[in-house]
């Protein structure tokens, strides 16, 4: 008899790394007096009519199934929501799918798409489950790391020189989590070229599509000959601080949402049925509670910069989500190290980097969906951390007003 | 938020105060938490129309006393809603007793004394909730 269960298990998942983000959690649980900067869900709890919505389903007895592909109320809600925000219209009887969460459903995408061996492009830094997603799924993720003086977008070029024979899809994250990226219209329409001319599907995950900032999110169903090779999801955690209750969607062709539907049907069955009357609500009635909830956050955005400009951290300005991605590398440290040596030494806790691919070396993710005073005393103290190392902001003149000018020679315009 | 300059947010905001459309800015307090004693009190009163006025004089007549904080005439039983401030029980009692009942055209009050206040002016108090996120997550 073996003595290690150990190698009882799937070489595919023991080949998969544990979770940086799980394994810095655990460090931050053990240390008391903490002000965390690292929950990547807002700090609102969810609009009280859309809690009330659930309480009433509940007092009326609604605790059965629902259909496996969700309510039908709240499949018509989404259609109509689609095709009211970006023109894109889905038969919600054969093209939307309920699903618990959009983990849920990428996961789904994914199992339901991807052949073994077939390669998926994700641009790095990347929301910590994809690459993992893809290999439970049988596939073989292709990172395509992002940089900072590119503000972490995708460019055509490097899609194009990434695809293989072997490439069946690509996975996009706009706004994205960590970088708080966006990717414009015209830098979406050249990847959807590159998809139709590849023949790649795109999964978008546009979870964050309404936390917006600066211009408009360009949702990738809605760019020509891209509404059925596009998988979309959304959800209703972010939008509608919404994070506990597990309820978003996919939305496709027939085939690729039966595809899924297929194996939903038989792993999850259905999302929870209170959970599916409170995003009916949501979709109802929850738009000017969730406009507020995005101004607050655009608001915090402002401090955030302004907070990092002065601690002379280089942070590409978010466009989007409610996460900043400062580089931290201009300390000498690694990001594990930063976020460690924070924890330690100031009891500020922030997400290395590097949890989000190796493109996010060098990097922290930092959330700002607390409230200003948490937010201000936690940049006291990594102002005070930062200077220890050595980073002092310099204002200079520059050609368009007053520069700012990091000591290692990294400039950021005020 | 208004996309608008601040100027032009500035200038809107005065002429608002102008016509009166902005009558007064106000700080809602939590008093229980200040530490502060005071009663709060709505009084029904039914009163007899005047020839001319109607509810008005008397109305009037009522919404001078600085004690009362506002007058509202009512559909229903009875006809005006006065709400009244005061530092104690027997303060706002007597300014009833003496002042209010006793006023030409005041046919009866029944005072009901506030006991908690758990929203005001579309704000609720003690509405404070608790952070229950984990301190990490994706």
């Amino acid at each position: 008899m073996n003595n290690s269960w150990n190698d009882k298990l799937s070489p595919v998942v023991k080949a998969i790394p544990p979770s940086g983000i799980r394994k810095f959690f655990d460090l931050v649980t053990e240390t008391k007096g903490v002000i965390s900067l690292g929950v990547g869900e807002p700090d609102f709890v969810t609009p009280w009519h859309i809690r009330e919505a659930s309480i009433y389903a509940l007092e009326k007895g609604y605790t059965m199934y629902t259909s496996n592909s969700g309510l039908l109320e709240l499949r018509e809600e989404i259609s109509k929501d689609l095709s009211g925000s970006y023109g894109v219209n889905y038969d919600p009887r054969s093209e939307i799918l309920v699903t618990v969460g959009v983990s849920e459903a990428l996961d789904l995408a994914m199992r339901a798409i991807v052949c073994s061996g077939d390669e998926v492009l994700i641009p790095e830094p990347s929301f910590v489950s994809y690459a993992p997603i893809v290999s439970l799924a049988g596939g073989t993720p292709v990172p395509l790391p992002t940089t900072m003086e590119n503000e972490f977008r995708l460019t055509p070029e490097q899609v194009e020189k990434a695809i293989t024979p072997k490439t069946k899809a690509l996975l996009l994250s706009y706004p994205s989590n960590p970088t708080g990226a966006v990717m414009d219209r015209k830098g979406l329409l050249a990847l959807a070229e590159i998809a139709k001319s590849h023949d790649l599907i795109v999964v978008s995950d546009e979870i964050y599509d309404k936390l917006t900032y600066v211009g408009e999110h360009t949702c990738m169903s809605s760019l020509p000959g891209m509404r059925d090779r596009t998988v979309l999801l959304n959800g209703f955690s972010k939008a509608y601080a919404m994070t506990g209750w597990r309820v978003a969607y996919a939305a496709s062709n027939p085939d690729f949402i039966g595809a899924m539907t297929k194996i939903h049907q038989y792993s999850i069955m259905c999302a929870p049925i209170t959970a599916q009357m409170a995003a009916i609500e949501a979709l109802k009635s929850g738009r000017p509670a969730m406009k507020r909830m995005v101004q607050e956050f655009s608001r915090r955005r402002h401090l955030v910069m302004q907070s990092f400009k002065e601690m002379g951290l280089p942070c590409f300005e978010p466009k989007g989500a409610f996460y900043a991605f400062p580089k931290t590398s201009v300390t000498g440290l690694s990001s594990e190290e930063f976020a460690e040596q924070l924890l330690q030494e100031e009891k500020v806790a922030v997400v290395p980097g590097s949890a989000f691919g190796n493109a996010g070396e060098g990097f922290i993710r930092v959330s700002y969906a607390y409230s200003s005073d948490d937010l201000s005393e936690a940049f006291r103290r990594m102002t005070r951390f930062v200077r220890r190392r050595g980073v002092f902001p310099r204002k200079v003149i520059g050609p368009s007003g007053i520069d700012f000018v990091q000591k290692e020679g990294i400039c950021q315009n005020l | 938020m208004l996309n608008a300059d601040t100027e032009t947010v500035r200038e809107e905001i005065r002429n608002m105060e102008g016509n009166k459309t902005i009558l007064k800015y106000m700080t809602l307090i939590n008093w229980e938490k200040a530490g502060e004693e005071k009663v709060d009190a709505m009084i029904e009163v039914r009163i007899t129309p005047q020839r001319d006025t109607g509810y008005d004089t008397v109305a009037e007549r009522i919404y001078r006393f600085p004690e009362v904080r506002s007058v509202r005439l009512m559909s229903g039983t009875y006809d005006l809603a006065v709400f009244v401030e005061g530092k104690t029980m027997k303060q706002v009692a007597n300014f009833v007793s003496t002042k209010l009942a006793t006023i030409e055209g005041v046919v009866s009050t029944t005072s009901h004394f506030v006991l908690k206040t758990y929203k005001q002016d579309g704000v609720i108090i003690d509405d404070e909730e608790e952070d229950r996120r984990l301190v990490i997550s994706p």
